[in-house]
């Protein structure tokens, strides 16, 4: 653990990425403790104010109100929360069935990996933002379904990986060892061959999460997100777009806050595959 | 050679059967397509003829076999909304995400591998530091943000360039282009930048060096022409995932081409045209990189091998 701070405290961009990831982080637990307004209060009498530092602005709202008169800084604190969450499930939801796949693959072989890694190749097909816009539509926006659409598009690359690793590993003489004792099967993948692939499991599971809060902010913005009464940055920004010449901040707001929690992500992560697994191609 | 061929053509062809009965079964939760069809006055009893008529009372694996056949042929049945086939209507709308496609490979191409080579070669210095940020930003900008702030930028506050559809020629194209292009040039100069430190790094660099050759020859005679025959893989599979990619980008844009289709398609449930185009594009997808794996295995022939 002290050498993972240590190597942590010496990468700029590393350090950066925490950084950023922690604000969004407490940002999204203490959302509502945070945020000055009820972020779905409607007032029409107040809507489309411009953020605080500009001439239009009102101290009321630090960064302005939308067009039904929500306040914005709410919203965006609460979208943290929406991004967060689904961003950590879809990422263990993921995660879990591609790791299982993988190692049923690698392990057993025969016709077990064949199927496997077919649906691998017919999902690696499917263009990501398209699969995830055709499973949503006809599944319908929920947040469980989102947190599911995360996970069918992100199992593949853990599969892939756990499978090639076991692979190289099965043969190993330990794991001959281990199995000439009487070793079972589940004994020799959890407790042997699982901790030598967890750490290239941990830099994929990290890249993957900023691709899903990408992926959760553009379902948003298409209207096939979570519903439309949990406030999501995609949808802010979407709602935005009819006044955009009007107030421009609208817009940058919620975009800024996806950019930033994605890079956050992304540092971080390039750091940990650094430490972790300098090797490992993504 | 022979061999290799003919077990990537049969996985090719595995998959594209895999990927209509992944389109069928998920078109197939999405509920009763004759209560699509119909108006909400219809009885329960013209519902029955017609659902007869069509042959959705038939057991699943004949009503898959119908659908494979149909497919096989381009016929996706007819779209509700236009009232026409659904591939004609697919059709006439793929030139212009063509278009797009092309031009945001392009757009890739020309940004991402003169950076990538030149922060390779340049490690460590300013002009490394800043295409680094750079490239790391263009993985991180969500297509639609990015869409949105260009559109205000170029188009409200400047206006410079049309802030939608197709009309205007190359200005319309461009910021669409641009959009699209960005995270494949970001994508293309982060792995450019890795291989060339490492194709850079090996002996015979410092022997074609040692030999007295240009800095420049070494440089792009030597080294930049093993990294690349990495990224060849790469682009084909960016080209692919532009194609799908464009959802996004052509919705920002109004961009009339397949991407916009499939979101307007989804809107108003007509299925037979969203199944036309992911088939059609997972169909791409399979073809693009069955063409580059042979290709990589030409250039690179310990693939064949493995």
């Amino acid at each position: 653990m002290k050498a993972l701070w240590r190597s942590l405290k010496q990468s700029k961009t590393g350090m950066i990425g925490l950084a950023i990831v922690l604000v969004v982080v407490v940002c999204a637990i203490f959302a509502y403790q945070l945020a000055p307004c009820d972020p779905l209060q409607q007032d029409l009498m107040n809507k489309l104010h411009d953020p605080a530092w500009t001439a239009t602005g009102t101290q009321e709202h630090l960064l302005g109100t939308d067009q039904l008169g929500r306040d914005v800084l709410s919203r965006l604190l609460v979208g943290a929360r929406i991004t967060l969450l689904v961003a950590l499930a879809g990422t263990v939801v993921g995660g879990v069935v591609g790791v299982v796949l993988g190692c049923l693959a690698g392990y057993y072989g025969g016709w077990v990996d064949a199927v496997l890694m077919r649906l691998v190749d017919i999902q690696l097909c499917f263009p990501f933002t398209l699969l995830a816009l055709f499973i949503a539509a006809v599944l319908g926006g929920s947040l469980g379904n989102v947190i599911l659409i995360a996970g069918i598009t992100s199992w593949v690359r853990y599969a892939r990986l756990v499978r090639g690793e076991i692979l190289s590993i099965k043969e190993s003489e330990y794991i001959e060892a281990i199995r000439a004792e009487g070793g079972s099967d589940a004994r020799i993948i959890f407790r042997h061959i699982l901790p030598n692939v967890i750490s290239s499991v941990i830099v994929i599971a990290t890249l993957e999460m900023a691709k899903i809060v990408l992926m959760e902010a553009s379902l948003s913005f298409l209207g096939y997100g979570v519903p439309v009464t949990i406030p999501t940055w995609g949808r802010m920004l979407s709602e935005a777009r009819a006044n955009m010449v009007s107030n421009p901040w609208q817009c940058i707001l919620p975009g800024l806050c996806i950019t930033l929690t994605v890079l956050g992500v992304n540092l971080l992560g390039d750091w940990l595959r650094d430490y972790l697994d300098p090797k490992l191609d993504v | 050679m022979a061999k290799y061929l003919a077990k990537r053509l049969a996985q090719s062809l595995i998959a594209i059967l895999g990927i209509t009965v992944v389109v069928f079964v998920i078109l197939h939760l999405t509920g009763d397509p004759v209560e699509l069809m119909v108006s909400p006055t219809t009885s329960r009893e013209q519902m029955d003829i017609l659902r007869q008529e069509m042959g959705f009372n038939d057991p699943l694996p004949q009503q898959y076999l119908r659908f494979l056949k149909g497919a096989v042929v381009g016929d996706f049945g007819t779209s509700y909304y236009y009232n026409e086939p659904a591939m004609r209507v697919v059709m006439e709308r793929v030139p212009a995400t063509l278009e797009l496609a092309v031009a945001a490979l392009a757009i890739a191409v020309v940004l991402g591998i003169p950076a990538g080579v030149l922060s390779a070669v340049k490690r460590n210095s300013l002009s490394d530091g800043v295409i680094r940020v750079l490239a790391l930003l263009g993985q991180c900008l969500p297509a639609f943000w990015l869409g949105i702030m260009l559109i205000m930028a170029f188009s409200v506050n400047l206006g410079w360039l049309s802030t939608g559809g197709n009309s205007e020629g190359w200005r319309s194209l461009i910021m669409p282009a641009f959009t699209l292009g960005l995270f494949s040039a970001a994508t293309i100069c982060r792995l450019l930048r890795s291989n060339m430190i490492e194709v850079l790094g090996k002996e015979y660099i410092d022997v074609a060096r040692a030999k007295g050759l240009r800095g420049s020859v070494v440089v792009m005679k030597h080294a930049f022409k093993n990294a690349f025959s990495s990224i060849l893989t790469m682009l084909g599979m960016q080209f692919a995932s532009l194609l799908g990619g464009s959802v996004i980008t052509e919705t920002v844009f109004a961009w009339p081409g397949i991407g916009r289709l499939v979101i307007q398609s989804i809107q108003s449930s007509d299925f037979a045209v969203v199944e036309c185009i992911v088939f059609l594009l997972a169909v791409v997808f399979v073809v693009i990189n069955f063409v580059v794996d042979v290709l990589y295995s030409v250039i690179n022939p310990r693939v064949r091998l493995q």
